[in-house]
C-alpha cells in the first residue's frame, strides 16, 4: 500500500479540508484551513483533491512508502527534494525512500498529494479539530504516522503556478464593523482602527490574542452568548482584542467589536508573535465585492496551473486567469 | 406564543457579522419567550432554504446565519429573514421532551453531600428538587454537543468550586452557578458533580443520532440504579426516552 510517510511533523501539522459545516449547532467548530488561498493552491496543484496537511512554520521532513506519490506545497516556501531545490509554487514527485524537507513556511503552509489521502470522513470532513478529537488520526500528526494513499500512482509531468499565485497584499486587514460595535465607545472603535497591535504568543488555529492600546467598552463587557462566526474579533475586559479563527468555540459572551472579512483572513494566518496588525474598516457593500472577488480568485486557481517550463510560467494569459492583477489593485485601494 | 403576544414583540435587528454572516438579533437576555423566536426563525429558514444559506447557530437571544459570499448577498440573506419571519409560528416548536437517566451521589456524584449540606437540604431533596426540573436547551455549544440549560430550580444554585477539576468524567451531571448539564466528554471543569448518566450525549460514530440534544428540546432527568445505568452504558445505541414534542407557550416566561 502506498502511504506518505512522516519523519518529522514540524511544530504542528494537521490535515485540513475546506471545514465541517451544518454543525456549529451542536458545537462542533468547522476548522479548516488557516489560510484558504495557500489551501486552494495546494490543492489546485496537485490535481484537484479537497483536502492537504497545513504545516506551521518548519514543514518537516516526508517521505514515501509503497510507490511514487506526486506533492505540491504552498504558499511559496523552500522545499528540498533530499538536497535539491524545487522551484516554487512546482509539484514534485517522490520515490520510496526519497525524503522532502520543507521549511521557510509564512508561518503556515499546505501540503497535497495527487489524489489524496485515503482515510474516511468525520461527521463529513476529513478536518481535524484537535480539542475535539474530531477528523483522523483524532491528534496532530506525529513522527511515524503513515497516511495512505489514495488514487493511482502519478504520471509523468510535473506541474506549476504561476510563483505570486497564491500571495496576498500586506496592507492593513479590512474589517466590517459589528455585530457588536455599539458596545464600545467612539474612542474604542477609534483605537482599533488607527493603533498598531501586536500578535501575542497566545496565537493558535483557535484565535490570536493581540497586544496594544484598550479598546474601550461603552458599558458591559458579559453578554449573554452568542454566535461567533470566523474572523470575529471580541474584547473582553482586559480591552485587549482577540481575532477569533477557524478552531474558534462556536458561541461565546464577549462583545464583538468588528469582524475580519474573509479574503483577509489568511493575512492573519500568515502572521507569528511580535508581527504587527493594523486594522482598517470597509463598508459591508465593499466587503461584499471583496469576498466575491476572492472566491473567483479561487475558482481560477485550477485554470492557473500548467505544465512546469518556462513558456507557459510566463503566459498572460495565466496571470490573466488568476486575475493577480485586479486582487492586488483592489488590496491596496 | 400566542398569536396575539406577537403584535407586542420587540423588534428584531439584523447585525452584520462580516461579508459571509449575519446575527439576528431578538433580545439581549435569556428569556424563554426569545428563544422561541430564535427557534422558530431557525425553522422557518431551514424550510425556506435560501440560495447559499450554509448553516443557522441558534443561541440564548439570536440566530447567527452563516451564508456563502460567492453565492448570495446580505441584501439576499435579508429577504430571506423577512419572509422566514413572516412564516406563521408553529403550533409545536420542532424541540422533543427528553427523559434523561442519571445515578445521583455515590461515586457518580461525588459532590452531592457536599452541595446538599452547602444549601442546607437533605442529598434527597437535591435530587427531589433536580429530577422535578424541566431544562430548556437554549443552544449547544463550547465543545461538541454541551448543552446550556436553562430552568434550574434555585434551591440549587451554587457558587462553582474555587478549584477547578483537570478534568470530570463523560456523562457527568453537573451544577455550576444558576446552570445545570452533561458533560458529553471527559472535560474539565469547576462545577459540582452530583450524578451521572450512562447515556453518551456526543458519539460521531453514532451515524443515525450523533447528538442527543439539539437547542429547543427539553430535557427531564430521572433517577435510575446502578445495573440500569450498566445496562444502558454498555448499549452504545442507548438514546433517551421521548416523551413527545415541546408544546410552544409550555415555558414560564
Amino acid at each position: 500500500m502506498r502511504a506518505l510517510v512522516c519523519l518529522d511533523p514540524g511544530p504542528l501539522a494537521t490535515i485540513q479540508d475546506r471545514g465541517r459545516f451544518g454543525l456549529q449547532r451542536f458545537g462542533v467548530t468547522p476548522a479548516g484551513p488557516m489560510d484558504r488561498l495557500g489551501f486552494e493552491a495546494a490543492v489546485a496543484l496537485a490535481g484537484g483533491t479537497d483536502h492537504a496537511i497545513e504545516l506551521t512554520l518548519m514543514g518537516g521532513v516526508w517521505t514515501v512508502e509503497g510507490g511514487p506519490v506526486r506533492i505540491a506545497v504552498a504558499p511559496a516556501v523552500s522545499v528540498r527534494h533530499g538536497a535539491q531545490p524545487i522551484a516554487p509554487l512546482t509539484t514534485v514527485t517522490l520515490q520510496p525512500g526519497e525524503r522532502l524537507t520543507i521549511s521557510g513556511l509564512p508561518v503556515r503552509g499546505y501540503l497535497a498529494v495527487e489524489g489524496g489521502f485515503d482515510i474516511a470522513p468525520v461527521l463529513g470532513s476529513r478536518a481535524q479539530h484537535l480539542r475535539s478529537k474530531l477528523g483522523w488520526p483524532g491528534r496532530a500528526l506525529a513522527a511515524g504516522d503513515r497516511l495512505p494513499l489514495a488514487g493511482p500512482p502519478p504520471h509523468p509531468g510535473e506541474r506549476c503556478l504561476p510563483p505570486d499565485a497564491a500571495a496576498l497584499h500586506d496592507g492593513a486587514i479590512r474589517v466590517v464593523l459589528g455585530p457588536q460595535d455599539d458596545h464600545f465607545t467612539a474612542a474604542g472603535i477609534a483605537t482599533l482602527l488607527s493603533a498598531t497591535f501586536q500578535v501575542t504568543v497566545e496565537a493558535d488555529r483557535m484565535g490570536y490574542r493581540l497586544d496594544g492600546p484598550a479598546v474601550e467598552h461603552a458599558g458591559d463587557y458579559n453578554l449573554v452568548s452568542d454566535g461567533i462566526t470566523i474572523g470575529s474579533i471580541q474584547v473582553p475586559g482586559n480591552g485587549r482584542p482577540i481575532i477569533l479563527l477557524a478552531d474558534r468555540q462556536s458561541t461565546g459572551g464577549y462583545p464583538k467589536i468588528a469582524t475580519v472579512i474573509g479574503p483577509d483572513l489568511g493575512l492573519l494566518a500568515r502572521k507569528k508573535p511580535g508581527d504587527p496588525v493594523r486594522f482598517r474598516a470597509i463598508s459591508l457593500a465593499d466587503a461584499e465585492g471583496e469576498a466575491q472577488r476572492f472566491a473567483t480568485r479561487l475558482a481560477r486557481l485550477a485554470d492557473a496551473v500548467g505544465p512546469a517550463g518556462d513558456s507557459w510560467d510566463r503566459s498572460s494569459e495565466r496571470l490573466l486567469a488568476l486575475s493577480l492583477i485586479d486582487g492586488v489593485v483592489s488590496a491596496s485601494r | 406564543m400566542t398569536v396575539s403576544s406577537s403584535v407586542l414583540l420587540p423588534p428584531h435587528r439584523l447585525l452584520p457579522a462580516g461579508d459571509a454572516a449575519v446575527t439576528v438579533e431578538f433580545g439581549s437576555t435569556i428569556d424563554p419567550l426569545l428563544h422561541a423566536r430564535v427557534q422558530a426563525l431557525d425553522a422557518a429558514l431551514a424550510a425556506l432554504a435560501p440560495v447559499g444559506l450554509v448553516e443557522c447557530v441558534p443561541t440564548y437571544r439570536s440566530l447567527l446565519v452563516v451564508f456563502d459570499p460567492g453565492r448570495t448577498s446580505h441584501a439576499a440573506m435579508a429577504d430571506a429573514i423577512t419572509a422566514a419571519l413572516a412564516q406563521p409560528v408553529a403550533a409545536t416548536t420542532q424541540g422533543r421532551r427528553l427523559a434523561v437517566p442519571a445515578v445521583y451521589g455515590g461515586a457518580a456524584g461525588e459532590d452531592l453531600p457536599a452541595l446538599a449540606e452547602a444549601r442546607g437540604l437533605t442529598e434527597e431533596d437535591v435530587v427531589r428538587i433536580h429530577t422535578g426540573g424541566v431544562y430548556l436547551v437554549y443552544m449547544i455549544g463550547f465543545i461538541p454537543g454541551f448543552t446550556y440549560l436553562g430552568g434550574l430550580d434555585p434551591r440549587l444554585h451554587t457558587p462553582r468550586r474555587v478549584s477547578p477539576r483537570l478534568t470530570t468524567p463523560k456523562g457527568s451531571v453537573a451544577i455550576g452557578g444558576q446552570q445545570t448539564g452533561i458533560n458529553p466528554i471527559d472535560m474539565p471543569s469547576g462545577w459540582h458533580l452530583i450524578g451521572r448518566t450512562p447515556l453518551t450525549v456526543f458519539d460521531p460514530e453514532r451515524s443515525q443520532r450523533p447528538f442527543l440534544f439539539a437547542a429547543g428540546d427539553e430535557l427531564q432527568f430521572e433517577v435510575i440504579d446502578q445495573a440500569t445505568f450498566d445496562a444502558l452504558a454498555s448499549d452504545p445505541l442507548a438514546v433517551p426516552r421521548d416523551l413527545g414534542p415541546v408544546q410552544a407557550g409550555s415555558r414560564g416566561g
